[in-house]
């Protein structure tokens, strides 16, 4: 977490500083792509039944199992509703997102 | 036979990934090297692919993994691996591919032309166009060299039937040897998940241009690295592997310049037409990308007139080995005439007759009066 604090967009000043081919250089530090999302989801932790299975489908890595439970990372979740979709005691509501 | 050279090739050099499809006339090559796979000649992966799209995707996954990659094909197989042939040289990763040259259908074709590799020529590989089947084998080893030091992938390339299917001596040289010349691949960047990284990734405007930019200065850095290397191999094996190869030019008249195996068949015109006291020369451009610019130039300068042979045609332009001799001599040339003559599409024969009939075409004309000369055209 630490870490992210610290991202900031890198630009390279000479050809000299790139890498010989096209790589990520760290730049999803930076572009927090959680910004694209529409519907968020919101997890009821009360009819949580900590199988895991949220945090294996999510495609973006978006869910951190801390003290075995869920916590979505809302930074990186693009709201794409596979957690919802997946939960087998569905306790995952994608919600509008408030602009 | 030089689909045979290039399996060799392939084994000397110790490939340790080959994905590939098969296409005639290129079969034999990938069905030799299956064989050596299977009984542990050659300690590599034979991935069976789809297609050959699928066939290069694998070779630039394993390539950057670090691993040594070779895979073969010709004509519309190389056609449907376009768009991968560019991710290989922005991606900077070394693969090396025989390419049998094959004409493009329709109408379906399994014969030579140089057509099917020309039109790749702006995707960024080094091509090497060769001449027999041992400057096959040699080159691909040398290729791998070139390759891995640069990080800019290769096609090495032999014409249908003429050599992919012509048998011929071929000294094979000794594994030790081979290996003392070529290291293993370690590139500095691979796919690993001790340093994970998304690779050919979104590039925004910021950053693209200047990996074009090293791509091509690097590209710069490949002719003096292959005269190098082909020295080097000259010195461990007796056999130079040049840019270009010159016959009796030095005091010729007339210059051909040609590529290939019509590169050899061109000697014995230029031979023939000599007896009859004609000074004639050949000049064999074997690297066609990075194009020999200063070369040719050097080649030629003393000649008082020059023929470029093209067995390929850019419609609507004319033959591409001619469009690049010329861009070469254009503001440096003292006047010598050039002249563009197409012969051999499809897989016609080219003869020492070709070259005979070709000096009396250009002995006749003082310039060149059309930008195509067509040769063997049944009129």
């Amino acid at each position: 977490m630490k870490k992210k604090n610290r991202a900031q967009k890198i630009i390279f000043k000479s050809e000299k500083e790139f890498p010989l081919m096209p790589m990520s250089v760290g730049s999803m530090l930076f572009n927090k792509t959680g910004a694209w999302r529409n519907i968020k989801p919101v997890i009821d932790l009360e009819n949580c039944i900590q199988c895991g299975i949220c945090w294996k489908f999510c495609p973006d890595v978006a869910i951190i199992i801390e003290d075995e439970w869920p916590v979505i990372d809302y930074d990186y979740c693009k709201g794409c509703g596979l957690c919802a979709e997946e939960c087998p005691s569905k306790c995952i509501a994608m919600v509008e997102e408030e602009k | 036979m030089g689909n045979h050279a290039l399996s060799y090739g392939a084994m000397l050099g110790r490939s340790q990934v080959i994905a590939a499809y098969p296409i005639t006339p290129q079969t034999q090559v990938v069905e030799l090297l299956s064989e050596m796979c299977a009984d542990k000649t050659l300690d590599a992966m034979f991935i069976k692919v789809e297609s050959e799209h699928s066939a290069m995707a694998a070779c630039l996954g394993a390539s950057l993994s670090g691993a040594r990659t070779f895979t073969a094909t010709s004509a519309q197989g190389l056609a449907l691996m376009h768009e991968l042939l560019h991710w290989a040289s922005g991606g900077r990763l070394p693969v090396v591919m025989g390419n049998i040259n094959r004409a493009m259908a329709p109408g379906w074709s399994i014969w030579s032309d140089q057509n099917d590799s020309l039109s790749q020529r702006d995707t960024g590989w080094i091509q090497f166009y060769c001449a027999n089947n041992q400057e096959v084998l040699d080159t691909v080893i040398q290729a791998f060299k070139v390759s891995e030091k640069l990080l800019i992938p290769s096609m090495v390339i032999l014409d249908a039937f003429t050599l992919s299917h012509t048998y011929e001596v071929v000294d094979i040289p000794e594994q030790e040897k081979v290996d003392e010349f070529l290291p293993p691949f370690k590139p500095e960047i691979t796919l690993t998940p001790d340093d994970p990284h998304a690779f050919g990734g979104l590039t925004s405007p910021e950053h693209y241009f200047e990996l074009r930019y090293k791509l091509q200065k690097d590209m710069e850095k490949v002719e003096a690295l292959i005269e190098k290397t082909g020295r080097e191999y000259e010195k461990m094996f007796g056999r130079y592997l040049g840019i270009v190869e010159e016959h009796l030019c030095d005091d010729a008249d007339l210059i051909f310049i040609t590529s290939g195996t019509m590169g050899s068949t061109a000697k014995v015109g230029v031979d023939e037409l000599r007896k009859e006291g004609i000074k004639a020369g050949n000049l064999r451009i074997k690297v066609f990308r990075p194009f020999p610019f200063d070369v040719v130039r050097n080649v030629i300068k003393g000649a008082r007139k020059v023929a470029v042979v093209d067995r390929n045609i850019s419609y609507g332009h004319h033959g591409m080995f001619f469009q690049e001799v010329k861009s070469a001599v254009f503001g440096h040339s003292d006047g010598i005439p050039i002249f563009g003559f197409i012969t051999g599409l499809g897989g016609r024969d080219i003869t020492p007759s070709t070259f005979r009939e070709i000096a009396q075409y250009v002995r006749e004309k003082e310039k060149p009066e059309e930008n195509i000369v067509w040769i063997g055209v049944k009129k």
